[in-house]
């Protein structure tokens, strides 16, 4: 529906240029601070030093276990990194980083998926030898 | 002597004068004519001193509309040389009977349909809707320019540069005989050893830079650069479809990118990404290019679509039958345009349970599109139509690409595409769609957006016969093809021997060249239009009656676009305008912001282009220089910060009264 | 909206339809962004290469046979230090210190080239064994993924010195630092990809 009042909307629409002010709090999503760069950091070391320390202690028995936990913690950690390096937010750029983000993970994750489904399936038909033995992954997926 | 041979193959690679192709009398004949007709627009140039404006006005541009322009005459070129190679492929399919085997021998008509299909996709229907994304899209959002107008720049020239290694391919060296999209072990380095496929990857991979960059640009610029008011529910539909289409490019083309490069690299560093030997797997780049293909077709055919709702609610003299229907099926087209791509490839052995989820994902696909023609058919009923030329084209896309959506929906059933799969009944489907799609959606936006360009309508006549030629001939020129497919015979074959095909092949023969007669009639269009410019001039800038903000400037709009920004309350702001007694400002006009011409993209895509020549032909020290260029004078361009001027307040205000003595004497 | 006789007489004064003055907003930060989502992509296709051939050795070596993980730990920790570090780049640069912000720069930059470096002696250390990338599917796909990556490093670098050149000489400007945004978001993004690179490619393939 259309509404004509007295005045032009005002919104969206800045009347200064800000790229000639510099102030780019509006397009750039949160100041950055000491606080949260080092919370970032040390997150991310124990995230870091967690994966490895299972891995290269051969802590766990189970090799299908190791592998989601550490995919658990490097999923976590990139999302540490997004909050606290990338300044993810659902404000910035209004919306549409996030937006997009979402958009772009889940079709990496159909692109992932998807072709190693299809990719597990092609190769089990059509090459002889090459399944023999099952991927790891592929077990515990 | 032997520090000359090898001083030699240092420079040149493997070129040699063997690459020259001077045994072939098809292309020394297609050379010579090329060569003239080169010659002859230089010369015509010269003639006109010509040059200086071509490169200050138009070769450095960084204005949307000029750019767009030059993307479609590209597209308009290629579809020259595209179609060329069509009508050699339907000649040799319609002779090659009876003991007969035709005048193309298998290497040089696997090259045919190779370069068609690639020229076909990516140099001509990709230019022409970048090229109409381009002059449209800022114009309908009531702003001056794209987000980013260097950028711009650049990627239509990397665009052309990608088309220009493929031209220089038919006359130094040969192409890719692998089809479009080069399935390895046959475009690996052994399947292939020669020029060919590497013609094909650089081409692509210099191409596909500037589209991706176009992507990222036509984004941000709907996303940030809209008309205070204009919301996104708010935007023509027009643009709608061009967002989408811009977020498939973003989405998709990287895929593209990392694919051919690892073709690349198995052909050059003897890597086994797609090797037959070593672990590679050759069925990992099936699936990869066409997760990119998929959503291709979709870049191609989203477009096409915004401009029928916006030609089919001008012309039917309502506002388009629900709006937001329409937002919905193409935001669901984009996402669901992801989960189909294995349909291209359900013979390669994935078995019943991935066939089947994807025969049922691209079924479901169907649906959004039958959505928006049920939309476009409402809009119609009960509306004022006028039969202009956009609409007929629009009319005929309705018919011709229900037919081949319809044919599509069957092949999405697997146990039919094990039938048909890569037969002509395929060909047959993809030509009816995009043709019918994309191809006629073009020249609806060619018609219905020249006025508003060049400031004079296309002639009529004309006009009518080349959409009544290119139909007829479509229809001539692909019917059989469903026939012989059902029939059961193959794509891609120089010939046949069951004499009792060749009468369909005659008749596709004879529809090739009613579409030739099409598209000589749009040549000649082109041609007659000008000469009657003053007799077609549109004098009000809004000829067609139109509703969107577009129609609001003059034809041509003003370098500027809008001296002032439109304010938007509701969608067909242009309509709402002028129901509202809306009249231009005389005056209070300001200088105006605008960004300053540039030859760094013509030459980073050069330099690109040099690059790519020096791969193909294995030209170490050119690929060195060219790429050392590339990246300094990329950084040499960054130093520039100042990219900017304005436009005196006085200019505008004389261009703006030009404007209004103009509307004043014909309104 | 109805469309009837009173509303087509309802003029309104035309200045209600525009507005005088109008910028757009800044888009490059948004459209860096799209890039990098773009980007994303591009791994994506190299991680799904690399997860369908990971298994494919030739005879060759595998992962756990040739990864050397201290090394690849000490690798990650220096990304990740480079990662902070730059962050106190941007911390400088919002307070306008020219000096501070081309400090951490530079140490970012040193970080980032002794990644790069300690990668080469990885792959040439793994060449002189003749474990290349020709050797078998699975030494490509690794090979193509993490030089890939190193590749994104390595113009990361080129465009950190040209940065501090442009700053040094034109000062913490609007244009410079929308630029140095950007920076940082491609140089966090590249830590992101590497955090899937360590976990994905060494992590699991010494399981």
């Amino acid at each position: 529906m259309s509404e004509h009042n007295a005045q032009p909307p005002s919104g969206d629409s800045h009347d200064h240029y800000q790229g000639h002010h510099g102030h780019g709090e509006e397009t750039h999503p949160g100041h950055s601070t000491l606080k949260g760069y080092m919370v970032g950091f040390v997150l991310s070391v124990i995230l870091t030093a967690i994966p490895f320390w299972l891995v290269m202690a051969n802590v766990i028995e189970s090799a299908g276990l190791t592998a989601l936990i550490i995919l658990a913690f490097a999923a976590v950690q990139i999302f540490v990194h997004m909050i606290y390096f990338l300044h993810m937010s659902p404000k910035a750029e209004g919306g549409w980083n996030l937006l997009a983000l979402i958009f772009t993970l889940i079709l990496v994750f159909i692109a992932l998926a998807g072709s190693v489904w299809v990719m597990y399936n092609l190769n089990i038909n059509m090459m002889p030898g090459v399944m023999s033995e099952p991927v790891l992954e592929m077990q515990s997926q | 002597m032997q520090d000359e041979t090898d001083l030699t193959s240092l420079i040149f690679g493997r070129l040699s004068l063997e690459s020259i192709p001077y045994h072939e009398p098809i292309l020394v004949v297609t050379f010579i004519i090329a060569a003239l007709a080169g010659l002859g627009v230089l010369g015509f140039i010269t003639y006109k001193q010509f040059w200086g404006t071509l490169w200050r006005d138009w070769i450095t541009s960084i204005d949307h509309k000029k750019i767009g322009i030059m993307y479609i005459i590209l597209a308009f070129i290629m579809l020259l040389r595209g179609f060329s190679d069509a009508l050699m492929m339907r000649a040799q399919q319609a002779m090659a009977f009876a003991g007969s085997e035709g005048f193309l021998p298998p290497e040089h008509y696997d090259q045919l349909f190779t370069v068609h299909g690639v020229i076909m996709i990516f140099f001509v229907a990709m230019p022409m809707i970048v090229g109409i994304m381009n002059f449209v899209v800022p114009l309908q959002l009531g702003t001056r320019d794209v987000a980013f107008p260097f950028l711009n720049n650049f990627s239509f020239w990397m665009t052309a540069a990608g088309a220009g290694l493929t031209m220089v391919s038919l006359f130094v060296g040969e192409f890719g005989k692998t089809g479009w999209l080069a399935f390895p072990p046959l475009s690996g380095i052994q399947g292939s050893p020669g020029v060919g496929v590497d013609y094909y990857i650089w081409s692509l991979q210099i191409a596909g830079v500037g589209t991706l960059l176009s992507g990222i640009n036509f984004m941000v610029t709907i996303i940030k650069n809209r008309a205070p008011g204009m919301t996104l529910m708010k935007m023509p539909i027009f643009t709608w479809t061009a967002l989408c289409t811009n977020i498939l490019i973003v989405a998709a083309f990287p895929i593209l990118t990392v694919v051919l490069a690892m073709l690349s690299m198995d052909r050059m560093l003897g890597t086994h990404f797609f090797t037959n030997d070593m672990g590679g797997n050759m069925m990992m780049y099936v699936n990869l290019i066409w997760i990119w293909g998929h959503p291709e077709v979709y870049i191609l055919i989203l477009p096409a679509f915004g401009v029928f709702s916006e030609v089919v609610a001008t012309f039917s003299g309502k506002r388009l039958f629900g709006y937001t229907s329409m937002v919905y099926a193409t935001i669901v087209i984009t996402v669901l345009s992801y989960l189909v791509w294995l349909h291209h490839f359900f013979t390669m052995g994935a078995g019943a349970s991935v066939n089947a989820f994807f025969g049922i994902t691209t079924m479901i696909i169907s649906i959004p599109t039958g959505a928006k023609l049920f939309n476009w058919l409402f809009t119609m009923y009960r509306g004022r139509i006028r039969f202009e030329l956009p609409m007929m084209w629009t009319v005929s896309f309705m018919v011709t690409f229900t037919i081949g959506g319809m044919t599509g929906v069957l092949l999405a059933v697997p146990p039919a595409d094990f039938v048909l799969h890569n037969s002509l009944f395929l060909v047959a489907h993809f030509h009816n769609v995009i043709i019918g799609g994309v191809l006629f959606g073009m020249f609806a936006a060619i018609n219905y957006w020249f006025p508003k360009a060049f400031g004079y309508k296309l002639d009529d006549y004309w006009g009518k016969w080349s959409f009544w030629l290119w139909t007829i001939g479509f229809y001539a020129a692909f019917m059989p093809l469903y026939v012989l497919g059902l029939m059961g015979v193959t794509r891609r074959m120089n010939h046949f021997d069951d004499s009792s095909l060749q009468i369909w092949f005659v008749i596709a023969a004879i529809g090739a060249l009613l579409i030739l007669g099409g598209i000589v009639a749009s040549i000649i269009q082109f041609v007659v239009s000008y000469r009657r410019r003053d007799e077609l001039r549109d004098h009000t800038g809004d000829i067609w009656n139109g509703r969107t903000l577009e129609w609001s400037t003059s034809s041509p709009p003003p370098q500027y676009n809008f001296a002032f920004t439109p304010v938007v309350y509701d969608n067909d702001s242009w309509t709402d305008m002028k129901k509202h007694g809306y009249e231009r400002p005389r005056d209070g006009f300001l200088p105006i912001h605008m960004p300053k011409n540039t030859a760094a993209g013509f030459v980073l895509a050069m330099l690109s282009a040099a690059c790519g020549f020096g791969l193909v032909w294995h030209m170490w020290p050119l690929v060195g220089v060219s790429f050392v260029a590339l990246v300094v004078g990329f950084i040499i361009h960054t130093f520039n910060y100042n990219r900017d001027y304005h436009i005196p307040a006085e200019d505008v205000t004389r261009i703006e009264n030009e404007r209004s003595q103009q509307l004043d004497r014909y309104a | 909206m109805t469309t009837n006789a009173t509303d087509a007489t309802q003029n309104l004064p035309s200045s209600h339809f525009y507005v005088r003055e109008h910028h757009p907003e800044q888009g490059t930060l948004l459209g860096f962004w799209l890039y990098l989502m773009s980007d994303c992509l591009l791994f994506a296709g190299l991680f799904a290469t690399y997860a369908v051939l990971s298994n494919s050795y030739a005879g060759g070596p595998s992962g756990a046979d040739i990864f050397d993980l201290p090394l690849v730990a000490l690798n990650t920790s220096f990304l990740l230090l480079s990662s902070i570090t730059y962050g106190f780049a941007m911390l400088q640069m919002q307070l306008k210190r020219v000096n501070g912000t081309l400090l951490w720069l530079a140490v970012t930059g040193l970080l980032g080239a002794a990644f790069i470096g300690l990668e080469l002696y990885e792959f040439a250390h793994l060449l002189s064994e003749g474990y290349g990338p020709q050797r078998s599917a699975f030494l490509t796909a690794f090979f193509a993924l993490v030089g890939t990556h190193g590749l994104h490093v390595s113009f990361g670098i080129i465009w950190l010195v040209v940065l501090m050149v442009q700053v040094k000489r034109f000062g913490l400007t609007a244009e410079n630092g929308r630029r140095l945004m950007c920076l940082s978001m491609f140089w966090h993004f590249l830590d992101v990809v590497w955090i899937g690179v360590f976990t994905f490619v060494y992590l699991m393939g010494v399981l």
